[in-house]
């Protein structure tokens, strides 16, 4: 396979291209910007479009116009850009359009800084805009799966006919790895049944409103029937020295990448730590965490870079059969992989 | 076709038999108000798609306002779309469909008020599609509030006392503003006020969809408009006030009208073939060597970090060493310190060299420090690991280490880019060094990368960062062996 | 439709009609009037006196409602309509 040493958010774009993406539609903020300059580079060598919207808002917008005309398209933005994107979000998974959008999460609140931080959790995975509604959220945690995974929610996208995120910080998308090139996708899906393309026969509409409340409760329920089916077949979880983990640690993105270094040094201390990263946010991966519970474990230590939003969700998960410790970094901080171990030891008295 | 030529006038084909996305019994009829000029726009609108025979290729997005329902009505494609989004979401949806005729449909809450930046950018950027731009001075769909358009001392439900412009500024004319920009091809206003202003109403949209259907750019119809309900009036006297109230405020004009001299836009058909995807992405040329790794090496594993001012190839020495430890098929990965620090002078990189998977990418505990200055010696010396390795840049650091239990390699590297006559070629210099210190690369098999990791550059400067490499190699070996 | 009705004429849907009045002030003729009957949904209808019209198309257009008005005009063959 070729392979080529790249930035996560170049690997984004090239996961895009190769995925069938057709438009690129956003606004620059650091650390998200370089997907924005890479897809203004490289979408016009294929003829495909690249623009750079007067706001996240007008981005998000545009990816419901294009979505809505069955193109696979794509937006990239960070925390407060995200903020401003929630509404159109709500529209597109309303409408039920497939897009694409990545989020390489900086610090907040506010303006905060352009650190790396996960606090954009909780606006991602509860569907931070208006209403009932959920998005699928993958989290790579390597160049090689910001490619990877952007195509993959590319395909989840049209599966399901829903939003998906990318989601990870600022670390995996400034990083520089090898990525293996995979081959580009050779089909695409026929959207015709809804998808409008100005000719006679694709005179659908693309729309949110129900007026009769029995109406607008029917959709709902089916939304709701879609994420079932999402949690059921899309959970996607890397297991790492869990076989005789007596401690298991949790974390997505980069702390998961600190946690794998941490655990090499805790085995050199004698220390079992293995670990459970999500890779997909939402569905959560409910049963697997669930399941640790059972496992006679000295603990569970959720390993985050925002204020609790992650352990949070692994409690509900735990359901007080067990509850995790919380080790988190904020404000633009990476945790270490040392100051882990410590905490370990501290918190398990290994 | 002109209108005298038609023997019938009826409910014309641009618009749906059956209103079937209409919920409720009454789906032959609209849920406009009597008198309201929605609909009178409507149908002027649904006569050109007949007329011109574009109904099929026509995409309608509808706003947030009394026309939130416009897709009730036409039988073109639909998108109802969020509140002053329309500009925005009609830019990818003309994007896409080159060929269609595009129509964003608004009022003036909507255009004015909270989608008054995408209605500029949108028409800056010369779109191919057509605005309708329906200002009846007031927000209709919310009970008749005040809206950007609102005339000097008008009465709605949020200026009770009337607009007093000192505190709710000036009803803005916005014929007037988009007139400023360069890339519409007609701006004009028009009224309804009376039958000679609706028939020149009518000549302008139909003008304008001709512009979308011949892709001359972005066509901008305003249009005064009775909005007996939120006035608080009857149809006929809502006419009389146009004529009285908004004309003086919103004279009607055409504002420019340069879509004869205006050429086709014309867009790029998107490349989607796998085979040309691959090609464009120059998947063939991509590095595939596979060199042997040094089982004697003194290091089999780094966790680096370069750091020294920008400007000293911190970046490009970390990303040189990556790339070819990829080429010795290591895993590898490379971290910039990045933000305002990217500005402030100094700059520092992280780069991990190893045959296992890789952890964290931040050298939090590095194995081998290249400090090309004080600063620099001085953060990172201290951060190496027991029995770590520091080569550091003799030509800007005069101070010596001051730890006791690490290798050391003063190098002057900055002495030897200079030498040979670039200070720029200092990153090789250091690639050159590690290779020497580490014992992982092999000087010879850098150079044979050297064309790949320089690709585009002329052929002189490959052979400089040749030498450097070299050079820092060469250094090393003479000088602590 | 009436086929002895003379051409041009406008034909209203009284069912339609809102009952605005914009057609009834915008008929160079004066042929249209307000009917002092009520529609279905509690309107006062436009009604054609039945004479008179010279097809100037004015009531079509400030017609706000799509399939409320219909004119037909001098040269109009009813096969068309089909
Ligand atoms: C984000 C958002 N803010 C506010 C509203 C409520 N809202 C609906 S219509 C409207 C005003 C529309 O007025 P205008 O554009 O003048 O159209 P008209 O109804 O007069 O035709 C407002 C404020 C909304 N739907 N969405
Ligand atoms: S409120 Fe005004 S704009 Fe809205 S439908 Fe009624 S008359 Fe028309
Ligand atoms: S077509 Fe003209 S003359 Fe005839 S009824 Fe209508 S407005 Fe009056
Ligand atoms: S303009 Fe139309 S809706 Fe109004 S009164 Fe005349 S026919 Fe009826």
């Amino acid at each position: 396979m070729p392979r080529k040493l790249m930035k996560g958010n170049h690997a984004a774009v090239y996961g895009a291209i190769l995925a069938g993406c057709k438009a690129y539609y956003g606004y620059p903020i650091t650390p998200a910007s370089e997907i924005a300059e890479s897809a203004s580079a490289l979408f016009p060598k294929f003829g495909r479009t690249f623009l750079q919207a007067e706001s996240e808002v007008a981005a998000i917008n545009m990816v419901y116009g294009a979505a809505g005309c069955g193109q696979r398209v794509l937006t990239g933005s960070s925390g407060p850009g995200i903020s401003l994107k929630q509404e159109g979000l709500s529209y597109c998974a309303a409408s039920a359009l497939p897009c694409v959008v990545i989020d390489i999460m900086r610090g907040g609140p506010g303006l905060g800084n352009i650190g790396p931080e996960q606090s954009d959790y909780n606006q991602v995975i509860k569907g931070g805009g208006h209403g009932n509604y959920k998005v699928i959220v993958l989290a790579p945690n390597s160049a090689q799966e910001m490619c990877d995974l952007t195509m993959l929610a590319f395909e989840l996208a049209d599966k399901y006919r829903n939003p998906v995120f990318v989601l990870t910080d600022g670390v995996i998308g400034q990083m520089m790895e090898v990525v293996e090139l995979p081959e580009p996708v050779t089909e695409l899906p026929d959207k015709s049944e809804w998808a409008i393309y100005g000719t006679a026969d694709s005179r659908h509409l693309i729309n949110s409103i129900y007026l009769d409340h029995d109406d607008l409760e029917q959709w709902n329920r089916e939304l709701m029937k879609k994420y079932a089916i999402i949690q059921k077949n899309e959970v996607r979880v890397e297991e790492y020295r869990m076989d005789d983990a007596e401690i298991v640690a949790i974390g997505y993105g980069s702390s998961s990448r600190v946690l794998r270094s941490a655990i090499g040094i805790a085995r050199e201390r004698g220390i079992k730590l293995g670990m459970l990263r999500p890779i997909t946010l939402f569905p959560f991966p409910v049963d697997e965490i669930a399941e640790l519970a059972d496992r006679g474990l000295k603990g569970i230590l959720t390993v985050e870079m925002s204020d609790g939003q992650l352990v949070d969700d692994v409690n509900l998960a735990l359901s007080g059969k067990m509850i995790s410790d919380l080790h988190n970094r904020m404000g633009g901080n990476v945790p270490t992989a040392l100051e882990i171990c410590e905490k370990v030891s501290e918190l398990y008295g290994v | 076709m002109i209108m005298a030529q038609k023997t019938v006038l009826r409910k014309p084909k641009g618009f749906i038999d059956v209103y079937r996305h209409k919920p409720g019994a009454e789906k032959d009829r609209t849920h406009y108000c009597p008198g309201c000029g929605h609909g009178i726009i409507h149908k002027l609108i649904a006569e050109a798609l007949e007329d011109f025979d574009i109904v099929e290729k026509t995409i309608i997005i509808s706003p947030v306002g009394c026309s939130v329902f416009a897709y009730y009505y036409f039988h073109t494609g639909n998108l109802q779309v969020p509140h002053g989004r329309a500009p925005a979401v009609a830019t990818s949806v003309s994007r896409a469909n080159p060929d269609s005729v595009v129509i964003s449909y608004q009022g003036d809450g909507d255009l004015a008020a909270i989608g008054g930046n995408n209605i500029l950018q949108a028409a800056n950027r010369g779109e191919n599609m057509v605005v309708f731009f329906v200002n009846n001075a007031i927000y209709g769909m919310t009970g008749g509030q005040m809206a950007p358009t609102t005339l000097e001392g008008q009465i709605t439900t949020t200026t009770p006392y009337g607009r007093n412009v000192k505190t709710d500024g000036y009803p803005i004319q916005v014929c007037e503003i988009i007139n400023q920009l360069t890339a519409p091809v007609y701006v004009v206003r028009t009224s309804l006020h009376d039958m000679p202003n609706i028939r020149k109403t009518r000549a302008a949209v139909r003008k304008a969809v001709l512009n979308a259907r011949d892709k001359k750019g972005f066509s901008f119809v305003e249009i005064l408009s009775m909005c007996p309900s939120g006035w608080k009036m009857d149809s006929v006297p809502a006419q009389n006030w146009i004529k009285e109230n908004m004309i003086p405020r919103f004279p009607l004009d055409t504002f420019r009208d340069i879509s004869e001299d205006t050429p086709a836009i014309e867009r790029p058909v998107p490349v989607m073939d796998p085979d040309e995807v691959k090609k464009i992405l120059g998947y063939s040329v991509l590095s595939d060597s596979n060199f042997e790794k040094n089982p004697d090496a003194a290091l089999e594993k780094v966790a680096l970090r370069v750091a020294g001012f920008g400007g000293q190839g911190i970046m490009s020495a970390g990303i040189a060493l990556a790339n070819v430890g990829m080429e010795y098929g290591y895993n590898v990965s490379w971290l910039p310190s990045y933000g305002p620090e990217m500005r402030g002078g100094t700059a520092n990189c992280s780069v991990k060299i190893q045959e296992d998977t890789i952890g964290a990418s931040e050298c939090t505990e590095p194995n081998l420090v290249i400090a090309m200055n004080q600063p620099s010696l001085e953060k990172f010396e201290k951060i190496l690991v027991p029995e770590g390795t520091l080569i550091y840049n003799t030509t800007l650091i005069n101070i010596e280490p001051s730890r006791g239990d690490i290798k050391v390699y003063p190098i002057p590297i900055t002495g030897i880019a200079d030498e040979l006559g670039d200070t720029r070629v200092q990153s090789m210099v250091n690639v050159g060094a590690f290779a020497a210190v580490t014992g992982m690369f092999d000087p010879g098999e850098i150079e044979n990368l050297m064309s790949f990791l320089f690709k585009g550059k002329p052929e002189s400067v490959i052979k400089l960062n040749e030498k450097a490499v070299r050079k820092g190699y060469e250094y090393v070996k003479e000088n602590f062996s | 439709m009436n086929e002895n009705r003379k051409y041009p004429f406008p034909e209203i849907d009284s069912d339609i009609c809102k009952g605005c009045a914009l057609c009834v002030a915008s008929c160079p003729k004066d042929v249209l009037v307000i009917s002092e009957k009520l529609n279905s949904k509690g309107f006062h209808y436009s009604e054609y006196v039945g004479d008179g019209c010279i097809g100037c198309g004015n009531c079509y257009y400030v017609c706000p409602e799509p399939s409320a008005v219909t004119v037909y005009m001098k040269n109009y063959v009813p096969e068309e309509v089909s």
